[in-house]
């Protein structure tokens, strides 16, 4: 698939400057004001090309410097470690907190009013709310759109119920909202609806008779839950607005939408921390079904832009076979051959680890989808095992006497093509060309990183080998 | 916003962001207070660049330049940043400043709209019909979001105000055969403009993209020029992502003009610095409001005034 490829600088920039600190700060047994200032930096400015707003921003790294002070690093962590992870646990405090409502307590109809600004995304956000009620809480559910402004919403929303099998609470283009809300209230009650679901009209947060309209959209249906729709994309802007819905409507939620693309969403932490209310759900998607709890652990990652990197780190820490890794190392120090045993077990390593699919996940998108599908390259993994499965001992070890008429009977006997075992062969000798020239401190600093650090640009260690899986 | 507010492109521009309060150069005078220009002022106004989404880029590039000059003692006071600021910024804007013209050779002259959900496409498109229709154009609307429930109707609507033909299928028809219908039938209706709209789609989204791809080139088929302009609508209020959006449909259909839309909020909209620095794409219009008629042809200097000075001071 050739799509044209989205600049990465922004991510390539962070991981790459933060594994850059964490490689300084590697060795030293504390956090100090020193040795994470640089970091504290590049964060901040990671922070900011993420959208997140300034003042949020400032909030967030005093929070974090605090806790970083004279933080004790455990030895088996490098202080670089206790950093990330701070960083991480603090963004995921910020962005979680008490979750959110949804209890249905009250007696119904339990009310719920969607409000934000044009475009945001509200119509289709309430329809979605409306499915997930449906289908997850078996609540018969009630749609009202008071948005007699731009054209055709109402009828867009009596579409969108349809689709989902909610009812819908017909109005009037040009009535008046309040009015129209106040008979769906009643209708809610005549027909005995769970749930009453009121769409507004996007509005701008200074807009004063509008905002006022809200309020009095709230006030008659009483509303249980006043959910803020954001979008994902939005910029700085985001703090203000969610500034002022939170004073007008006394929120007791946020949505955020279009998060299914390559933002990286910033103005969640920005609308999160102005309304000191929970976010709720994310649109991640057009379909009715396109909702999903919110992720405080998966948003702090993306917001990084480090996908679930820390996640990763983990996994791989806990699945690389060290004794694997010393042996190999040991070997390429001393001067000794890499062969294909030791490309195999590499291989294998990677298999263990849930295949390149599990890993990918875990990537950030902007970064997972500059690589090829996971699927392709697990199944590259499996043909390159099996193609070196397919030898002799000797071509194991001995890899240049794999002459044609050996590739042809290895290409047999793996079931792919002779082209496949060239490709191996070919990206074998880059490797031992590489190993050869790690020979002596390289290897033993890659391997340090190995045992106890961010793996420098975020590559698994043990070495993904160049041109191997998902390249 | 009433459509009947001040006619003047910066007026408006600086009439709703003065709604905001909060703008670049509001509270500066305060903050620096007379002193002579040094870091604290510099850095004062890089954050306030930062928080109009100009983006770190810019925004450092903007600042550099202006620390340059003021290290060559070359800015004096306050009031000299700030206009070297606004010089800075319109000569960035300028080469970008480039309105649409519809070119009456062609018949119809083919505008495809295209942006990110809720961007705001067709608003701007019942804007452009206005506009053009009370030119005396004979125009023609393309209702291509055939994915969104009720997008034909919302933009039937739109057709019924301002007098302009409506093309149309059924909800979940082939996007690019209502395209191709509606070059064709434009044509022999004998129309001026087409305008056609399309269903949002989030740049990541490879499929979508590359449906928009298909659109194009069938409305190629029709007419090997067509067509003669790719608007991407792009919203003010969005940050970052915008320059991304920018990139990758620009990259997908040849966007050959910008609209930003939604500015007659409080966000500034500074994104288009990034995208006007990097992809050098004209920017044709602004969208201020609701109404048909709150419209406007980007004006570079006005732009730049508008962010740096908001409110008259």
């Amino acid at each position: 698939m050739c799509h044209p490829r989205y600049n990465h600088a922004v991510f390539d920039t962070l991981s790459q400057k933060l594994a850059r600190t964490v490689q300084n700060l590697r060795g030293k047994g504390r956090i100090s004001d020193d040795n994470i200032a640089e970091t504290l930096r590049e964060l901040r400015m990671a922070l900011i090309e993420a959208d997140v707003a300034l003042p949020v921003i400032k909030t967030f790294i005093d929070g974090v410097r605090v806790k970083a002070q004279g933080a004790e690093v455990a030895t088996s962590l490098t202080p670089g470690q206790v950093f990330v992870s701070i960083l991480h646990r603090e963004l995921v405090e910020l962005m979680g907190g008490p979750q959110a409502g949804f209890e249905l307590r009250a007696q119904p109809p339990y009310v719920v009013l969607l409000a934000g600004l044009q475009g945001a995304g509200k119509t289709t956000t309430a329809a979605k709310l409306a499915r997930w009620l449906i289908e997850s809480r078996r609540k018969r559910v009630l749609l009202v759109s008071t948005d007699v402004r731009r054209p055709a919403a109402i009828l867009q929303l009596q579409r969108l119920a349809e689709q989902v099998g909610a009812g819908f609470h017909p109005a009037e283009a040009g009535g008046d909202p309040v009015a129209i809300a106040a008979a769906a209230l009643e209708a809610a009650r005549q027909g005995v609806y769970d749930v009453l679901i009121v769409d507004t009209a996007g509005r701008l947060h200074i807009d004063e008779s509008l905002m006022d309209e809200a309020r009095a959209i709230d006030r008659a249906v009483a509303a249980h839950e006043r959910l803020f729709v954001v979008d994902a994309m939005a910029g700085q802007d985001a703090l203000q607005s969610a500034r002022a819905f939170g004073a007008a409507l006394d929120l007791t939620g946020i949505i955020l939408t279009k998060a299914d693309g390559d933002s990286r969403g910033g103005a969640a932490l920005s609308v999160r921390q102005v309304t000191g209310k929970p976010i709720v759900f994310l649109g991640v998607g057009e379909k009715s079904d396109a909702l999903q709890p919110f992720d405080p652990e998966r948003m702090a990652g993306r917001i990084l832009g480090m996908g679930d990197v820390v996640a990763l780190v983990e996994q791989v820490q806990g699945k690389v076979d060290a004794a694997e890794a010393e042996r190999l190392a040991k070997k390429v120090v001393a001067g000794e051959r890499f062969d294909l045993y030791d490309l195999r077990g590499q291989l294998q390593q990677l298999q263990g680890m849930g295949g390149l699919g599990a890993l990918m996940d875990k990537l950030p998108a902007q970064m997972a989808r500059g690589a090829m599908p996971a699927d392709q390259g697990d199944a590259q993994l499996r043909r390159q095992v099996a193609i070196i499965n397919s030898m002799t001992h000797r071509e194991r070890r001995r890899p240049e006497i794999i002459d044609g008429s050996r590739r042809r009977r290895i290409a047999a006997g793996s079931g792919t093509q002779v082209q496949d075992v060239n490709r191996l062969l070919k990206q074998f000798v880059e490797m031992q060309r590489m190993m050869k020239s790690m020979k002596g401190g390289k290897m033993r600093r890659m391997l340090g990183a190995l045992k106890g650090g961010m793996p420098p640009g975020g590559m698994p260690p043990g070495g993904l080998p160049p041109g191997f899986g998902g390249r | 916003m009433p459509s009947d507010a001040p006619t003047g492109f910066f007026q408006r521009l600086r009439a709703a962001f003065s709604r905001g309060g909060e703008t670049l150069s509001a509270g500066l005078g305060a903050v620096l207070g007379g002193r002579k220009i040094d870091a604290a002022a510099l850095e004062e106004l890089e954050t306030r660049l930062l928080q109009a989404d100009c983006g770190v880029t810019v925004t450092e590039e903007l600042i550099e330049g202006l620390r340059k000059r003021v290290a060559r003692q070359q800015l004096g006071d306050v009031d000299a940043l700030l206009a070297a600021l606004r010089e800075d910024i319109t000569a960035l804007l300028t080469p970008v400043a480039q309105p649409l013209v519809i070119d009456r050779a062609h018949q119809p002259f083919t505008i495809l709209v295209v942006g990110v959900n809720g961007s705001g496409k067709t608003t701007t498109i019942g804007k452009l019909a206005q506009r053009y229709g009370a030119d005396g154009l004979k125009v023609v609307l393309a209702a291509g979001d055939t994915f969104r429930a009720a997008a034909v109707e919302q933009i039937g609507v739109w057709a019924t105000r301002t007098g302009a033909e409506l093309v149309a299928q059924a909800t979940g028809a082939d996007p690019a055969a209502v395209a191709f219908d509606a070059l064709q039938s434009a044509r022999a209706r004998g129309a001026d403009l087409l305008i056609a709209d399309t269903a949002g789609r989030l740049q990541a989204q490879t499929h979508l993209m590359e449906e928009l791809r298909k659109v194009r080139r069938v409305l190629g088929k029709v007419d090997p020029s067509a067509p003669q302009e790719v608007l991407l609508v792009i919203d003010a209020t969005q940050g970052q992502n915008a320059l991304a959006q920018a990139q990758q449909f620009h990259a997908a259909v040849g966007v050959t003009g910008l609209v930003l839309t939604k500015l007659d909020g409080t966000a500034r909209g500074g994104i288009v610095l990034a995208i006007a620095r990097q992809l050098k794409l004209p920017i044709r219009f602004v969208g201020l409001g609701e109404q048909a008629g709150d419209f406007a042809e980007f004006d570079a200097a006005a732009f730049a005034r508008a962010l740096v000075d908001g409110p008259a001071v």
